[in-house]
């Protein structure tokens, strides 16, 4: 087999596991006992042992299989999960992102995880110290005894037994190392359909499908055949280890069910001995989190690309056709066409909408990384994550992960104050730390907010001053808000000693830029000893923007909305000249003029003296231009696409766009427009 | 070249004209020939680039091959094509004044192009081809795009 065509999915089905590890490991940190929780740990670890047994990391594997050994301690509340436990168990998880990244690289390098092993089995051994007195014998090797039937399960076996046939009850060992199991589990079923009925099996067939097992499962079926006979028709199945065939004893009155949360049944019939039961059958309860799943396919984002270009390509098409069926008034196809136009544009929607991901993908690593970085740090901090559902463009989500690292590092180091500061100020001792992701229109807004002590602008003004940032009098004349602001200038920071966390002042700095390359918008707002809100603005998606379509001579260019102020109509007089450069005067501000049509060499660029002017103010940083153009369109949702190698780094020009008709028209770049 | 090593010895050329005069490019190099559409200019590029042209929701670079070769211009007529040709990763249209043909030579009737062509644009041309009476000038793609992996530009 090859392996190396699996790569990628291993790669990326580790990864995704050891997210849900984490986000698990770190639930049962507040919730201990949480035996789902303890379930959905062990089938995330189960299933990345097998997977990397599958692709031959050994490694991997052993580390998998020492963890599930103490999971399954944890399981079966024999082991109890205290801090020691958890943070091996952190740990390891580390540990494994390690080796799958080590996979992932391809590198040689070895990573020890002797160590690891070793607390490990400390901790499995250490069991007898913590366990409870071993009251609670249900982990006991399966017996006949402990499986229940529903009612309709119970008038099945003995309808099939008033026919003659008997009930088994049919304990199935696979072999070690077996790499279907679901397939073999599958076999074993037909084999048992064409000999009988099956009844049930433990675990049911969809977590059989799924290889949610070890190596047993056992299966109550009816059947006229020997019992003989059933052992030596599964035996023949290859992979199978063992197989154990006992008669299934029908219970005689209808026994409590385990169907969960299938509400109460009558009471009346309960036998005493059966309340014993109970307790083991109730953690199977809830099934809430199951829904996660989902059903999903991963494709690769050049193909959605190319599915989106295909999409427009239609979209262009059809108003091709459009246009032949008014001018040669064809009515019956202007009818068809209409229909075709609603659902081309389904399909455009549908197409934008496949490329997008719930930014949760992001914010799950950042419980893990708040929870380590608060220790480091002796503060006491809860995350709190809202609307991690929100979706974006794929391309966003790949960048947007630093900078909100940065934000978030920065609220805890400079944010939250220590547990005894925060007491003596009458606060909580633990400190409260928001990520919050919400739509607002075209936008998705993203909150980093602390309770912590804030920003004081009068230190912000007094640092800038200090590093040369600013000048003293330009400090006097700020006002708060812009003071704050200056924590996103290059080269600023506040915290007088350099940690490893933050203080070396290319933080927000860096965070700013970043967004902004993405189109977005950072912002401040922040009150002393209440805590700092970051606000992060960024567009739905790099690939669509909002852009000003405008006319020069017979040129069409788009000019990126998120860069212009407004559009202003001037007369020719109003155009004044500074040491021969064009300008205006807006607002008491001096505008410098561009003419689109010499900046671009428009050939045929009538020198005719208009009497108005279209001027589309733009602005970059701080810096303001006034473009004149002959005429405007309209605003527009376009497309970005790239020129290409070819034509690559020309200025002036930041890409292309497909107009509605086909026609290709050159978006403008209004940073070098404005050098 | 990649084409020279095939076995057959032959080469299949899709022929076009520029003026009065017969022009070749390898068949492999050519993705489809399409007639002349909307090409939106580029500023700040050198003349012989007509501009852009959207091929199914992809943007191209369009070359005006005679511009390019020096050649006197002719007016856009029914015949002209582009054709969307391939080199290096980078995928282009050149404008020609009709496409013609495709054909297949042998490789020996082809000549190396200092042998007829003197002057400024041999390193456009691969070769001269000769068929019957007929004169297939070859074109060296490359050059003529202007784009060299190692110099980047």
């Amino acid at each position: 087999m090859d392996i190396n065509q699996y790569m990628g999915m291993f790669l990326e089905e580790s990864r995704e596991h050891l997210q849900t590890l984490n986000r698990c490991v770190l639930d049962l940190e507040h919730d201990p006992s949480n035996l789902q929780l303890l379930d959905e740990i062990f089938r995330s670890a189960h299933t990345i042992k097998g997977m990397s047994a599958t692709m031959g990391f050994t490694t991997i594997a052993e580390l998998t299989h020492e963890m599930e050994n103490i999971l399954d301690l944890l399981r079966k509340s024999r082991l109890i999960a205290n801090e020691d436990i958890l943070n091996t168990l952190f740990k390891c998880i580390d540990t494994l992102e390690q080796l799958v990244e080590k996979v992932a690289s391809n590198s040689d390098s070895e990573i020890d995880i002797k160590v690891l092993l070793n607390k490990i089995t400390a901790l499995a051994k250490g069991e007898t110290a913590v366990s409870p007195p071993a009251a609670v014998p249900q982990g006991k090797p399966v017996s006949a005894s402990t499986i229940t039937f529903s009612d309709t399960e119970v008038n099945v076996l003995q309808a099939a037994q008033n026919q003659g046939m008997r009930a088994y009850e049919i304990q199935v060992s696979l072999r070690a190392g077996c790499l279907l199991k679901s397939a073999r589990a599958y076999m074993v079923m037909n084999a048992l359909e064409e000999l009988g009925e099956v009844i049930k099996s433990i675990p049911a067939t969809e977590e059989l499908e799924k290889e949610n097992f070890d190596h047993s499962f056992r299966v109550v079926a009816v059947t006229g055949a020997e019992p003989e006979k059933l052992e030596q028709t599964l035996l023949a199945i290859s992979e199978i280890d063992k197989v154990i065939v006992l008669p299934c004893s029908l219970p005689v009155k209808v026994p409590i069910t385990a169907v969960p949360s299938a509400a109460v049944k009558p009471a009346a019939t309960e036998k005493a001995e059966e309340k014993d039961k109970q307790p083991t059958v109730n953690p199977a309860v809830p099934v809430e989190k199951k829904l996660k799943g989902g059903q999903s396919v991963r494709v690769d984002i050049d193909k959605l690309d190319t599915l989106l270009n295909l999409v427009g390509e239609l979209v262009i098409n059809k108003t091709r056709l459009e246009q032949i069926g008014l001018t040669h008034r064809l009515v019956d196809l202007v009818e068809t066409i209409e229909q075709m136009d609603r659902v081309t544009t389904d399909l455009q929607a549908v197409v934008m909408k496949v490329r997008m991901v719930p930014v949760g993908q992001v914010f799950n690593r950042f419980p893990r990384m708040v929870r380590d970085l608060s220790r480091d740090l002796n503060k006491e901090v809860n995350l709190i994550i809202q609307g991690e559902e929100t979706e974006l463009d794929r391309t966003v989500i790949d960048e947007i992960g630093d900078p909100l690292v940065h934000l978030l590092r920065n609220a805890i180091d400079h944010g939250i104050e220590s547990p005894q500061e925060r007491q003596a100020k009458g606060k909580t001792a633990i400190g409260e730390i928001r990520l919050i992701a919400r739509h607002e229109g075209n936008n998705v807004i993203i909150v980093v907010e602390d309770d912590g002590k804030g920003i004081n602008p009068e230190i912000i003004k007094q640092k800038a001053v200090q590093k040369g940032l600013i000048t003293q009098s330009e400090a006097e004349k700020m006002d708060a808000a812009e003071a704050v602001r200056l924590v996103f200038m290059a080269g600023f920071s506040t915290s007088d000693t350099v940690t490893d966390v933050s203080g070396r002042g290319v933080g927000m700095d860096a965070v700013k830029t970043k967004i902004e390359s993405l189109g977005g918008m950072v912002d401040v707002e922040t009150k002393i000893n209440e805590g700092s809100k970051f606000k992060i603005r960024l567009p739905l998606t790099l690939a669509i923007i909002q852009a000003l379509l405008v006319k020069v001579c017979e040129e069409i260019y788009a000019i990126p909305l998120g860069s212009i102020d407004s559009t202003i109509n001037i007369k020719y007089e109003d155009i004044k000249t500074i040491q021969s450069q064009e300008v205006i005067l807006l607002r008491g501000q001096i505008i410098p003029i561009v003419r689109l049509s010499n900046m671009l060499n428009v050939p045929e660029a009538s020198e005719q003296a208009q009497e108005d002017l279209f001027v589309v103010i733009v602005h970059m940083g701080d810096q303001r231009a006034g473009i004149i153009v002959d005429t405007l369109i309209g605003q527009q949702e376009i497309v970005i696409k790239s020129l290409g190698k070819l034509l690559a780094g020309i200025k002036v020009i930041a890409g292309a766009t497909i107009l509605g008709n086909g026609q290709v028209a050159l978006i403008l770049d209004v940073g070098s427009l404005m050098q | 070249m990649a084409e020279k090593t095939y076995s057959t010895n032959e080469l299949q050329l899709v022929v076009f004209k520029l003026g009065k005069e017969e022009y070749g490019v390898s068949i492999l190099q050519v993705q489809e020939i399409k007639r002349i559409t909307d090409i939106t200019r580029v500023p700040h590029t050198p003349d012989y680039i007509k501009g852009v042209m959207n091929l199914r929701g992809s943007v191209l670079p369009v070359i005006d091959l005679k511009k390019r070769l020096n050649l006197s211009a002719l007016e856009y007529s029914d015949d002209t094509r582009i054709i969307i040709v391939k080199v290096n990763e980078i995928t282009v249209g050149i404008i020609v004044d009709a496409v013609s043909e495709v054909l297949t030579i042998n490789q020996e009737s082809i000549e190396p192009p200092q042998t007829v062509a003197g002057g400024g644009i041999t390193h456009y041309l691969s070769g001269v081809g000769k068929l019957d009476d007929r004169l297939l000038i070859l074109l060296n793609l490359e050059t003529i795009i202007g784009y060299s992996q190692e110099t980047g530009k």
